[in-house]
């Protein structure tokens, strides 16, 4: 259980996924104009990531790697999560439409995010159980939901501030991408304080 | 698209008018991860340059074969294909810089530079034009990424190629470790496209020229937030707005005294009338 509340929290607070590895920060920055769409994508984001690694852990373990097929992984996954995806789409459209409604125009956007592959692959690497994999998938999830939620907020306020034009757009958001990038980095200490 | 150009244009424009990085935004995850260092910057754009170039001619190639519905499908399994094979090439020959790089090789699969090219030029141009494209854009990113490694690698490292700066000493001036973290990649990554703005746009003022702007790049960032934003509106109604217009605040205020100014004008108003 500790390992596992391990993986959780350090994959939030201190691997966080936008943060500090780099992984779908194309959506970072362009889907954080406001809250309502920033969760939104987060919500679609976290609920194909637990799916993705549910369908393709027993893929890589139990068909390629013993076949020695492992180099395939890029190709099969990224297959694996556009049909995913599209699956999950026409069936979420039919049988939950309120579901549907909240976060049904994310999911088109999420087959080329790639914090989804890239969780993939760091789930492979790691060798994780599957029960560890699915935990730091649901880490990498609620930590991008909150760095989304988190700048979004920023953002809004953001609106109102009087910047210089040359930074005024692009510019200015990276640069508040990277303050709240060094608030993230306080969390270091109170992981190592929590589990020993 | 339709205009005929030279093939020194197509091989150029990527460099500067539309780097796909510092311009049209694209491909900005690999851009902040691998560049701690100008040797990763290097690798990390030549990898991209050669996966960008191959999957161009590719699918310029098979332009007439793939059927339009299933396109994209379509692209992305060639590209992962050639990016799988530079992985097993990477992992063979450049052992050291592929167990740098990390994820971030198979991850070139998903990066928007590959599949927006693919899809705004290699899609309707011949296999000579795709391929000096893919060159070109290769070319920018490279050397955006090239730019960003080394200023992180001199500032955050006080490195350049593993060589020290000589203003590095013992108790003299330390690096600053900012820059070789994740913040300090997004602020400078931030300086670097104000900067490159800035210049483009006083390039071209003197030079009009038609660019493809950010807002209007297929698989650009604006364009697909734009997308979920006219959808959102169409499922919900229309979007009420959480900060006021930039035209709710009246210009006077932001003069000195112009409270004062106006206070002024009724309280005349008020006593002109008692008056009469």
């Amino acid at each position: 259980m500790k390992e596992f509340l391990l993986i959780l929290f350090s994959v939030i607070l201190i691997d966080n996924l936008v943060l500090s590895r780099f992984l779908g920060v194309c959506s970072f920055l362009g889907l954080t104009k406001n809250v309502k769409n920033a969760m939104g994508m987060s919500i679609a984001v976290i609920f194909v990531m637990l799916i993705a690694t549910a369908v393709t852990y027993p893929i890589y373990w139990k068909i390629l790697d013993p076949v020695g097929l492992g180099y395939l992984q890029t190709v099969v996954f990224i297959l694996v999560i556009a049909s995913a995806v599209q699956v999950l789409e026409a069936f979420i459209r039919k049988a939950f439409p309120p579901l549907y409604k909240a976060m049904g125009i994310y999911l088109p956007l999420i087959t080329t995010n790639c914090a989804i592959l890239g969780v993939m692959l760091i789930n492979i690497q790691e060798t994780y159980s599957f029960l560890a994999a699915m935990m730091s998938s649901l880490g990498a999830g609620v930590g991008y939901m909150l760095a989304m939620f988190l700048f979004a907020g920023v953002r809004e306020k953001m609106e109102k501030a009087d910047i210089p034009a040359f930074m005024e757009g692009l510019p200015s958001t990276l640069m508040a991408a990277a303050i709240v990038s060094v608030s993230f980095m306080g969390f270091k200490g109170v992981i190592e304080n929590l589990f020993g | 698209m339709a205009t005929k150009r030279s093939a020194g244009y197509e091989l150029t424009k990527g460099i500067i008018k539309e780097n796909p990085l510092l311009i049209l935004m694209l491909g900005t995850c690999p851009a902040l991860a691998v560049t701690t260092s100008a040797y990763n910057g290097l690798g990390m754009g030549i990898a991209s340059t050669a996966v960008l170039l191959l999957s161009n001619v590719v699918i310029s190639l098979l332009r007439k074969v793939i059927p339009e519905k299933i396109r994209i499908p379509a692209y992305i399994t060639i590209i992962a294909s050639l990016v799988t094979i530079l992985h097993l090439l990477m992992q063979a020959y450049l052992y050291d810089l592929n167990k740098e790089l990390g994820i971030f090789i198979p991850l070139i699969t998903v990066n928007c530079i590959i599949l927006g090219r693919a899809e705004a030029f290699a899609n309707s141009h011949n296999v000579f034009t795709s391929a000096l494209d893919g060159l070109g854009m290769g070319i920018g990113f490279t050397l955006a990424l090239f730019a960003i490694g080394s200023l992180r690698e001199i500032l955050g490292a006080g490195t350049f190629f593993g060589v020290q700066m000589p203003w590095i000493q013992e108790d003299g001036l330390q690096p600053m470790m900012i820059f070789a973290l994740p913040a300090g990649g997004f602020a400078l990554y931030g300086i670097m496209v104000a900067i490159t703005e800035k210049l483009n746009k006083h390039y071209y003022a003197q030079r009009p020229q038609r660019t493809l702007t950010r807002d209007r790049y297929p698989g650009s960032i604006s364009e697909r937030t734009d997308a979920v934003y006219d959808e959102t509106e169409v499922l919900d109604g229309p979007r009420r707005s959480r900060t006021p217009a930039l035209d709710a605040v009246p210009p006077a205020v932001k003069e000195p005294g112009a409270f004062a100014k106006k206070d002024e004008k009724p309280a005349t108003k008020t006593e002109s009338e008692e008056n009469k």
